[in-house]
């Protein structure tokens, strides 16, 4: 055997060796050794294939700005207060925007400097005169804006991975995916519904106080007094499961916030078999909590979570070690799903949801194997047209044909690629365009031939001729492939990763590998016909 | 065995009248179609919207099911059978309000106290909003047009520009085609088609590659004998070869047309409809489309060399 015949076969036959390590995990994951299967992992289900969910959430950044004024509004009054300065009201207004009004120039001007030095990123707008008051408009700057959304994004990704994490997915995806949209991957999983809830809900956990001077139905109506607000209790009827939503009037002012929790774990009220959630506080809270109970003794305290009100005790005592109890209408699951969220913290603006497909995991079998038959059929259709068309030659172009699905294989458990349907749409495509550098290859040869030239002699011409009309065809193909990979998501991807991995693997099967097969053969026998 | 005598002498590029009427009339027909029915039609990927896919323990109507969702107000719905037997259905929804994020299950529910507990299965739900549904078809659209650009560059860099031209025009009348074949089967244009219109783009290139590579070779042989009969050479030298390679393409394409499964149908019917377009393209459009360029061309280079020999 020549040194170049051995060489190039002792490629072939590496790269066939490294595939079968590689796959091997796929097929006989039990009976292999520990490090084999830590370095080679078996092929990547997407979750149109494995089923799962796919979620796109938009983060309401625009109120992440609202609630950075309303907290920065909150301390411009203190500052203003401590400061002795006399002003008539602090008010967020439309097109995010801080007031400040005052009765006089002097007051003004005395706003004025506190402001530049406290709040170096507020920026003073116009002033306006209105009925004889002066009003300061002030608003964010733009690079403090875009810290604040910034910031929201993230803390938010951070927020839903602790959430995510607490829920028990395998392999979970979470990433940012542009300036405000995280995506979600949770692959396998049971209850869609439950995760959802779970992803979506803001839990702002608050503390308010219940103003018992106002009459919830007067609130109903219309007549609320300033800085209170209406809120509602979800009441659930034990007997007849019934729901009913009691009205209840709060101050607007929030004495403690779910910011300062430091655990929140669910417990059995061994009275009702009911469960609850037991929270803690932090140190701050703690002691705040201590105040505000000593201060408030026979009142009743709303625990508002996202606007609705889950229980309203009226405080008995002071409690003074931090510890309290959320009680409501929750199931177990929905205990332990509202620790969960309490635990994770907080998401600091609202979520919504942008997209969300899930997929069941008996759709994705049936399309994992209409996707196999589709690749058997496919795939035996074209190995009989080449062996009746090429008839030897046709066969090796086969046994290149299923070397190179082969190392499509291997090519995507190596680079930890994931197959999805449009996927093995990409691998079924490939199989019929991959036989193409064997016909054109096999074409020149029959032409070479009918010059009368020797077998050698064709195949060599037949190769060389060949080869660059075959390069410039699949660059073109892999060029779309490659826009393909830059612009999908999910499936789509899947399906630009199987064609380009195709392309190169069949390029070089049938350039390579076909030759070194064809070359073996020749190289002792004299042979005069070739079977094509 | 031989499909095509190598001593195969058809006049492709005389045929070029047919050949323009042929695709005008289905750039026409497709046109007419898209203009009648308001536009191509998106599936929920592009245009936004709600799919819900059940499977039945037992064999349906999709009325029956339209009448036990209707206390949902779901507003406009669409129910239509999955697959080949009448168990399986899709439920289309157009809004995407926050109410419908719980969508699946509420119509399990609707469904399940018509036909029975247990008797449904919520195979699939995708909800996307018109938001991500209109950024996803300006990414595809600039996916397309990427490619396009990519390949041109390519091509001019590897051939000539004149090569690129024709290339490039060959794909638009392609995409052109199987846009209007999508209106006129009224099959609906989602996510994975855009990934199908690509690899169109790709196969089809591919295809005029290969005629143009035999043509840029016939050229330095056979220089002399002008360009009509160079293209004509070329195109019946490679015929053997595009027939067989489009046979056996086309070949898995439909076993994946039938085989598939009915999420990867819209996907199989691109690629059907584009493969065949895009071999009829490589031979009656990309070539003579050389030509026509080539003579209008020629006309002005002439004139130029005239005026230069007066100066």
């Amino acid at each position: 055997m020549s040194k170049s015949l051995k060489l190039r076969g002792g490629l072939v036959f590496f790269c066939l060796l490294l595939s079968l390590i590689s796959l091997a995990p796929n097929f006989m994951a039990d009976s292999l050794p520990e490090w084999w299967t830590g370095a080679f992992d078996p092929i990547h289900l997407g979750l149109d294939l494995q089923g799962g969910m796919h979620l796109v959430l938009g983060v309401d950044v625009d109120k992440a700005v609202e609630s950075r004024l309303d907290s920065t509004l909150d301390q411009i009054e203190g500052l203003l207060n401590e400061k002795d300065v006399i002003f008539k009201r602090v008010e967020r207004l439309p097109g995010d925007r801080l007031a400040v009004t005052v009765y006089d120039a002097q007051a003004g001007s005395q706003v004025d400097s506190l402001m530049k030095e406290n709040f170096p990123n507020l920026e003073a707008m116009t002033l306006s005169d209105e009925g004889g008051y002066i009003q300061k408009n002030y608003r964010l700057s733009t690079p403090e804006v875009a810290n604040v959304k910034d910031y929201a994004v993230r803390q938010a990704l951070e927020t839903l991975r602790n959430r995510v994490d607490q829920f028990g997915v395998s392999e979970p995806t979470l990433q940012l995916q542009s300036e405000n949209r995280i995506l979600i991957q949770l692959p396998g999983i049971k209850d869609p519904d439950r995760a959802i809830a779970l992803l979506g809900k803001t839990a702002r956990l608050e503390f308010k106080m219940v103003a018992e001077d106002v009459n919830p139905q007067d609130a109903i109506k219309g007549v609320l007094p300033p800085g209170t607000q209406l809120l509602y209790e979800k009441d659930v009827n034990r007997q007849t499961g019934e729901t009913t939503e009691n009205p209840l009037v709060v101050y607007e002012k929030t004495a403690l916030t779910g910011d300062l929790l430091a655990d929140a774990q669910v417990r059995i009220d061994t009275r009702f078999n009911e469960p609850y959630v037991a929270i803690d506080f932090n140190s701050v809270g703690a002691k705040r909590f201590d105040q505000i109970t000593a201060a408030n003794v026979g009142k009743r305290m709303a625990i508002v979570l996202d606007d609705t009100v889950y229980s309203a005790p009226v405080i008995r005592e002071r409690i003074s070690g931090g510890s309290a109890q959320i009680s409501g209408a929750f199931n177990e699951q929905e205990a332990t799903d509202l620790a969960i969220v309490l635990r994770a913290g907080s998401l600091p603006a609202p979520v919504h949801i942008l997209e969300n497909r899930t997929v069941g995991p008996s759709l994705g079998r049936d399309s994992i194997n209409m996707g196999i038959v589709s690749v058997m059929v496919g795939g035996l259709l074209v190995v009989l047209a080449m062996a009746v068309y090429y008839k030897l030659s046709g066969l090796v172009a086969n046994i290149v044909l299923i070397l190179n699905v082969f190392f499509i294989m291997a090519l995507l458990s190596l680079f930890k690629a994931t197959l999805t349907l449009p996927g093995i749409a990409g691998i079924v495509l490939t199989i019929g365009m991959a036989v193409d550098a064997n016909v054109l290859i096999f074409e020149r040869i029959r032409e070479e031939l009918r010059l009368g030239k020797t077998v050698r002699n064709a195949l060599d011409a037949g190769y060389s001729k060949a080869f660059l009309t075959i390069i410039d065809a699949n660059v073109t193909t892999l060029i779309a492939a490659l826009v393909l990979f830059q612009f999908g998501t999910g499936p789509v991807k899947g399906f630009a990763v199987t064609l380009s991995v195709g392309i190169i693997a069949s390029l070089f099967t049938a350039i390579f590998v076909s030759r070194v097969i064809f070359d073996f053969f020749l190289e002792r026998r004299q042979i005069k016909r070739l079977s094509i | 065995m031989e499909l095509i005598s190598p001593n195969i002498n058809i006049d492709f590029v005389g045929r070029k009248t047919i050949a323009v009427m042929f695709s005008a009339a289905l750039i026409v027909i497709g046109l007419v179609s898209l203009l009648i029915k308001g536009g191509p039609n998106y599936g929920i990927d592009f245009a936004g919207g709600t799919l819900v896919q059940v499977k039945f323990t037992q064999v349906t109507k999709a009325a029956d099911i339209k009448d036990a969702l209707q206390s949902l107000e779901l507003g406009s719905l669409v129910v239509q059978q999955f697959g080949e037997t009448a168990d399986e259905f899709l439920i289309r929804a157009q809004n995407t309000s926050a109410e419908l994020e719980g969508l699946s299950k509420q119509i399990a529910n609707a469904i399940e106290s018509k036909y029975g507990v247990g008797s449904v299965e919520v195979r699939r739900a995708e909800m996307v909003g018109p938001q991500v549904g209109k950024d996803l078809r300006e990414k595809g659209l600039m996916a397309i047009l990427y490619a396009m650009i990519g390949i041109l560059v390519y091509v001019t860099w590897r051939f000539e520009f004149r090569f690129a031209v024709g290339a490039i025009l060959a794909l638009v009348h392609d995409v052109l085609i199987t846009l209007g074949a999508f209106s006129v089967f009224n099959q609906e244009i989602d996510l994975p088609v855009i990934a199908a219109f690509l690899a169109i783009i790709g196969y089809s290139l591919n295809d005029t590659i290969i005629v143009y590579d035999r043509i840029r070779e016939n050229m330095g042989k056979h220089g002399k004998d002008g360009l009509v009969k160079v293209v004509n050479r070329s195109i019946n030298e490679t015929l053997s070869r595009t027939i067989l390679t489009s046979g056996t393409t086309l070949l898995v394409v439909a076993a994946l047309f039938v085989f598939g499964g009915g999420v990867i149908h819209t996907f199989a019917f691109a690629l059907l409809v584009g493969i065949l377009i895009g071999t009829y393209s490589s031979i009656f459009v990309a070539s003579p489309l050389l030509i026509f360029w080539e003579e209008r061309k020629g006309g002005k280079g002439t004139k130029a060399v005239a005026k230069g020999g007066i100066a």
